[in-house]
């Protein structure tokens, strides 16, 4: 039996996780660690210029492949750091492993140098944590770690380790654990039988039926399942903005995104059906509008994998705590076996009120008014010139919900944003997570020069590792979605919403040894653009001027129903 | 309305913190708790009292079933249950009111432990009403200190809360 000391077996235990990357930065309390991590090569290690990165690098690593990512930050400020990125992550129920250092055993609450209670402070935003109290426990807690985050509703886990738990005198048998096995942790593995046969009758004789899918259905690898079970029914099918690719943007039965920016006819798909199988959602604010109001004609049947959601917000007529995989997988079962057909006349005259509503807005926006270039035809041409296939990771804000509504995702796990948590800057961190894992695929950051200057610092970073994402930074010289809102309720009074001494971005990425390119006439915007992808060692910048007075349409009248909805600065529903 | 909830958890270090947290991070109310381990020293018992419409008290017990920590949790309220609270309040005990303490001590079969020539402490055991009642019924201006356990409760008959 070999020994090794806690750090040695904390690597470890990484190696035989599988994880091939860390993302972190070091500090005292975790310079044993790294000591260990500089004398092996089967995890490689990323240093970010900020650790709320290294963060968001792990977390985008989770949304593109699924498996916890893993981040490590020292105590104190390296820990308080990391808590954006772990709360972005525990929103959207993305698993991750965060790795947080600690000052000795015997000075925890003495107030000592870079002492922070890490354990209390990320508390509400963790799915679990744990504290080692022997060095002998860390393989365990690794193990259980992991399939904590990645089993169940994932999330992320904060290890914190004490400097002492990792002497490198101390030396302690290793042994990885096969298994897991907690008395007060076991995620259900099916759906309720009786549960889903009731839902399939709901189902299968809908009039005006609607699926709406979230985050749940990719992070629950069902995808193929939603497909297969819309497409056999021919149903409408709404994605939230966690749920987009899930099921392909360009097929004739998406009516697209639903919620506050969705598009008309989800929102009327929505307000109108007569049932609405939601999977994998949490009927979020963001999507609900006004609770009282929500589709008053709809039953409703509840998927989800924790029971939590399920009657938070909207009250499930048919709830079911479950896995979507394995729940879809046995309505798909239910179907095949099914007497009962779609009625088939019904859909027809459903499809075709859809499609009236499609007609009636179906994503237009104006561009005849003004010279600027509108942000919508940026997005619009990174759709077409990288065909739809990109990993398209984005920051918060107006540039947000063009990229959810103009890009059209075929896949899952392409669209990679903070959907729940809202954290500006998470973009190219992201980018960058998802590009050191697939380096062959088109990684784009679609940001604004408000959110970019939120964690800017990791150009840096990119040119250490030579992480050549592309940069597609919609530059309005505000903070358009506050603007938007100032705008819309406080009478044009932009307060605070103006950003001045923006810097040369051109010149700045250049002084990193990027390329800069700045665009500022529609007409230049593709050439630039494909020039910019065509550069696939590189990473650029550009910096592309838009429409300032720009509005996200459309949008829902706060308190009011789905279908209300403001549809251009003078039009309305 | 009132609910007693009883929850087993795993009887570690911020296991506890983690559903104190729970209560004020989610907008929950807390009147009472009561924690300890159980003939199983792995293992805590926590009684919470707590209120609310039954939409909220649900989301209460399944965002507690939720916690990695907790291994089980029931709503003794919702079955046939007892709970008990125990109190010890101290009271200014000279002249008649010396007597009456006393008096309505023994009508709640409460029993004095603790005396000198000026005060009375007296202990009770009940239900929380009935540990009310007994604070209602005697003048308040003697009244010097009261602590209160906090309510722990058990289903009665059959049923039990185990592994």
């Amino acid at each position: 039996m070999e020994l090794l000391s806690g750090a040695e077996i904390l690597i470890r235990a990484l190696q035989d996780q599988g994880t091939t990357k860390i993302y972190g930065y070091p500090g005292g309390s975790v310079l044993h660690i790294y000591d260990a991590l500089f004398q092996q090569d089967k995890v490689e290690h990323i240093l970010v210029r900020h650790e709320q990165a290294a963060t968001h690098m792990a977390d985008a690593y989770a949304r593109a492949t699924g498996k916890a990512g893993v981040a490590m930050v020292t105590s104190g400020p390296g820990a308080t750091n990391a808590i954006t990125g772990i709360a972005t992550a525990y929103t959207d129920s993305i698993p991750m492993v965060v790795i947080t250092g600690q000052v000795m055993s015997h000075l925890i609450g003495e107030d000592a140098f870079q002492e922070t209670d890490m354990i209390g402070i990320s508390r509400p935003v963790v799915k679990h944590s744990f504290t080692v109290k022997h060095p002998t426990e860390i393989a365990e807690i690794v193990k259980k770690a992991f399939h904590i985050a990645e089993s169940g509703r994932p999330g992320p886990v904060v290890i914190d380790v004490p400097k002492d738990m990792t002497n490198p005198t101390d030396k302690f048998e290793y042994v990885y654990p096969k298994s897991v096995k907690m008395r007060s942790y076991n995620p259900v593995s099916k759906g309720h039988s009786g549960q889903i046969k009731k839902a399939f009758d709901l189902l299968i004789n809908a009039k005006r039926p609607v699926l709406y899918t979230g985050g749940g259905v990719i992070i629950g690898d069902a995808c193929a399942e939603l497909i297969e079970l819309a497409q056999s029914l021919n149903y409408p099918v709404t994605n939230t903005l966690m749920g987009l690719g899930a099921y392909p943007g360009t097929d004739k039965q998406f009516v697209g995104m639903l919620g506050m920016h969705g598009s008309y006819e989800a929102n009327m798909t929505m307000h109108h059906s007569d049932l609405i199988l939601a999977v994998g959602v949490r009927f979020d604010d963001r999507v609900t509008n006004g609770l009282d109001k929500f589709c008053p004609t709809a039953k409703v049947v509840h998927i989800d994998i924790d029971p939590t959601s399920i009657s938070k917000n909207v009250r499930a007529d048919v709830p079911i705590v479950g896995p979507a995989k394995v729940v879809l997988q046995d309505f798909l079962k239910q179907l095949k076996a099914s007497k009962t057909k779609p009625d088939a006349e019904a859909l027809k005259t459903w499809w075709k009120q859809i499609d009236e509503w499609r007609t009636r807005h179906g994503g237009r926006y104006e561009t005849d008014d003004s010279e600027l270039m509108k942000p919508q035809q940026v997005i619009e041409m990174l759709s077409k010139v990288t065909n739809g296939d990109a990993y398209v990771c984005s920051d918060v804000g107006q540039h947000q919900m063009f990229a959810a509504q103009y890009y059209k995702f075929d896949k899952p796990n392409r669209w990679i944003n903070s959907g729940g948590l809202g954290t500006m800057g998470y973009g190219f961190p992201a980018a960058m997570g998802v590009k050191v894992n697939f380096p062959d695929a088109d990684v784009a950051c679609v940001t604004g020069e408000g959110s970019i200057q939120m964690n800017i610092q990791e150009l840096s970073t990119c040119s250490q590792y030579d992480i050549p994402v592309k940069i597609i930074c919609l530059n309005n010289g505000s903070l358009g979605m506050v603007r938007q809102w100032q705008d819309m309720n406080y009478e044009s009074r932009h307060s605070h919403s103006y950003m001045e001494s923006l810097p040369d971005f051109v010149k700045l990425v250049e002084s990193y040894g990027h390329v800069g390119i700045r665009v500022e006439k529609y007409e230049d915007l593709e050439e630039a653009m494909r020039k910019a992808f065509a550069m696939k060692d590189k990473l650029v910048f550009m910096d592309i001027k838009i429409d300032p007075h720009e509005h996200v349409y459309p949008m829902q009248i706060p308190r009011g129903s789905m279908r209300d909805m403001l549809l251009s600065k003078t039009e309305r529903t | 309305m009132r609910h007693i909830l009883s929850v087993l958890l795993e009887n570690e270090p911020g296991s506890l913190s983690r559903v104190v947290g729970l209560f004020s991070q989610r907008n929950f109310n807390i009147e009472s708790l009561t924690v300890a381990a159980t003939d199983d020293e792995t293992l805590s018992r926590i009684t919470i009292t707590t209120s609310g419409n039954d939409k909220v008290v649900e989301q209460v017990t399944k965002q507690l079933n939720k916690l990695v920590d907790v291994v089980k949790v029931v709503d003794l309220t919702e079955g046939d249950h007892i709970e008990r609270e125990l109190m010890m309040i101290k009271y200014k005990a000279s002249g008649a009111a010396r007597d009456e303490i006393k008096r309505t001590a023994d009508i709640f079969r409460g029993q004095i432990i603790d005396i000198t020539p000026t005060t009375y402490t007296v202990q009770l055991v009940g239900s929380s009403s009935k540990l009310d009642a007994f604070i209602d019924a005697l003048e308040t201006a003697n009244l010097i200190e009261v602590v209160r356990t906090g309510v722990s409760g058990i289903a009665r008959g059959e049923k039990v809360l185990s592994i």
